[in-house]
């Protein structure tokens, strides 16, 4: 229990300097990765906007196309922080063993992973951003609350991150991932409402979907995109932050009892 | 005596294993010092314990007065590590490797830019500067992780098998180096288990086996108090090993049996025993070469550092 308060404070100078250095990294590479981020979301408004929106009409009075749209830009701030703190992270872990080389310096292992954390988070900001941006140039933002989105997508970014990272702390093999991804990431990706409204499901499913966090965030991010203010949204985000607080512990002290023997 | 680092009875296990087992070390400020063992002996142990990575199990440990318990994070500030792994930025040029790392410490970019080129320099490594790290050959991300490791100006450099895997050129040319940084005081803790390079580079050396300290001393008296100046070689069939010996036996200091191989140690009594090896006539090879830490580890375990 000690240890668990004790990681919150990580959150200090020396985290920042292992963002800046994986931001130093990202400022030389970012050309491509970012392209290639925004590409799969954009495939699936295309094929589920247009193509099978053809056939749904409306959802609440709002066009099929318009609906998923806020979705993909949760979903791409979903994917971008959970991969950074999974592949990415391993990586730099296990095979370019980039952790040694900070943890020599006066900069501890909690540390290193918070700055893994804001790392995830600010490409989840940045990727989720674009979308919003690809989105408003297709005129599916109607609302200038929509300016809030990369707000909500810094604790959808934290939690991801976190979720990644966690998962890292108890894998042994980078195969492994890919179990993150079908037992978590994607069956959170179908049933958070990105693709329909979960009011559609039965009350269980309903129930369930409470407890994912991409749920909240899509709720969130539809209402501002859309201007569907109402004050049941606080809920949602406090839910987000809560969530995200309570974790953060969780993947420093993983990967701490998984690296240091 | 100013101690760099101070270990008493220190200890480590991994599961079983008994890594460390109760290793007392006085490493004096400005000493060159070297670990030497073979691989599994508890070196990398030990060092991973002085650059506060793993904690510590027993006894006490000290480095530049401070408790690894206590003051890690003061400690790892003063001290400069070169694991045996590279783990350089390899998508960063060299200089932003440099400038990354000094970051680290909080040291602002002025300073860091000005320190890294000195380092450069030094390394030799400045016409590379704005080159990716990955183009680099291995002596040179070798030297650029020793430069890193210097941008804090540390007052003791860890060096963890520094050489591992490099062509002789390549490893004189870090000796070198690392010779000429004697000269500003720092203090130098090496492992390894080239037994040239400890000779090479060592003040003084422990050998290490099996997590323990077998012998400590400077490298040439360890070589002539356990071994003399020469050794003979002498390969023949085992069964003809006791005829031979018993010819020789009395002028030796001492002699080690592996497989074939006698290794015999004649002291001063060299032409003596090398005209007696002679006449024996199952003697299929003989060759008389000066001792080494080899020899001394040969002796002090019964195995050649390689394992075999």
């Amino acid at each position: 229990m000690h240890n668990y308060f004790q990681a919150f404070l990580s959150l200090n100078r020396y985290a920042w300097r292992v963002f800046a250095r994986n931001m130093a990294v990202f400022k030389k590479t970012y050309k491509a990765n970012i392209a290639f981020n925004f590409f799969e979301p954009l495939l699936y408004l295309a094929a589920m906007g247009m193509g099978l929106g053809a056939f749904v009409g409306s959802i609440n009075g709002i066009s099929y196309v318009q609906f998923i749209a806020p979705g993909m830009i949760a979903s791409s701030a979903m994917w971008a922080a959970s991969s950074e703190c999974t592949y990415d992270s391993f990586v730099r872990m296990k095979m370019e063993k980039i952790y040694h080389a900070i943890v020599v310096t006066p900069i501890n292992l909690h540390e290193v992973i918070a700055g893994e954390l804001f790392t995830g988070t600010l490409k989840s900001v940045l990727y989720g951003s674009v979308i919003l941006l690809v989105i408003t140039g297709l005129g599916l933002v109607t609302s200038f609350y929509a300016l809030l989105v990369p707000f909500v997508l810094l604790l959808c970014g934290i939690i991801f991150s976190e979720l990644g990272m966690i998962w890292t702390g108890l894998v042994a093999k980078i195969d492994s991932f890919s179990y993150f991804f079908t037992l978590i990431i994607t069956p959170m990706y179908l049933f958070s409402g990105v693709f329909f409204p979960i009011e559609a499901l039965p009350d269980i499913v309903q129930t369930v979907a409470w407890f994912l966090p991409l749920y909240h965030v899509v709720t969130v991010l539809r209402s501002l995109v859309l201007g569907l203010i109402s004050p049941a949204l606080f809920g949602h985000i406090l839910w987000l932050l809560c969530f995200a607080i309570l974790i953060f512990p969780l993947p420093l002290l993983l990967i701490h009892k998984r690296f240091i023997k | 005596m100013e101690l760099a680092i101070e270990a008493l009875s220190l200890q480590k296990r991994y599961a079983e294993v008994q890594a460390v087992a109760g290793i007392n070390l006085q490493i004096a400020r400005g000493e060159y010092f070297g670990m030497l063992g073979p691989n599994g002996a508890g070196k990398t142990t030990t060092v991973a314990m002085i650059y506060c990575f793993l904690p510590i199990e027993g006894g006490e440990l000290y480095v530049l007065d401070m408790d690894v318990r206590k003051q890690a994070r003061a400690i790892k500030a003063r001290l400069g590590v070169v694991p045996q792994e590279n783990n350089l930025d390899e998508e960063l040029t060299v200089l932003e490797n440099l400038l990354i790392y000094a970051s680290y410490f909080g040291i602002d970019r002025q300073t860091a830019t000005k320190r890294a080129l000195a380092q450069l320099e030094f390394f030799e490594l400045t016409a590379k500067q704005h080159v990716d790290v990955e183009a680099l050959s291995g002596g040179m991300k070798r030297r650029l992780t020793i430069a890193r490791a210097m941008m804090n100006e540390p007052d003791i450099l860890i060096l963890d098998e520094p050489t591992t895997g490099l062509d002789p050129e390549a490893r004189h040319y870090i000796w070198q180096h690392l010779k000429q940084l004697k000269k500003t005081g720092l203090t130098l803790l090496l492992t390894t288990h080239y037994l040239e390079e400890a000779s090479q580079l060592c003040d003084r050396i422990v050998v290490l086996d099996e997590g323990r300290i077998l012998e400590e001393g400077q490298p040439a008296a360890l070589i002539t108090q356990h071994v003399g100046a020469t050794v003979i070689e002498a390969t023949l069939p085992q069964r003809e090993h006791d005829s031979l010996l018993q010819t020789v036996q009395a002028l030796l200091n001492g002699y080690m049996v592996i497989g074939e191989t006698l290794y015999l140690h004649p002291g001063y009594n060299i032409t003596t025993v090398l005209a007696k090896v002679q006449e024996h006539s199952k003697v299929e090879t003989l060759t008389q070469r000066p001792a080494n830490l080899e020899d001394v580890f040969l002796k002090l375990t019964g195995r050649r550092f390689g394992g075999a």
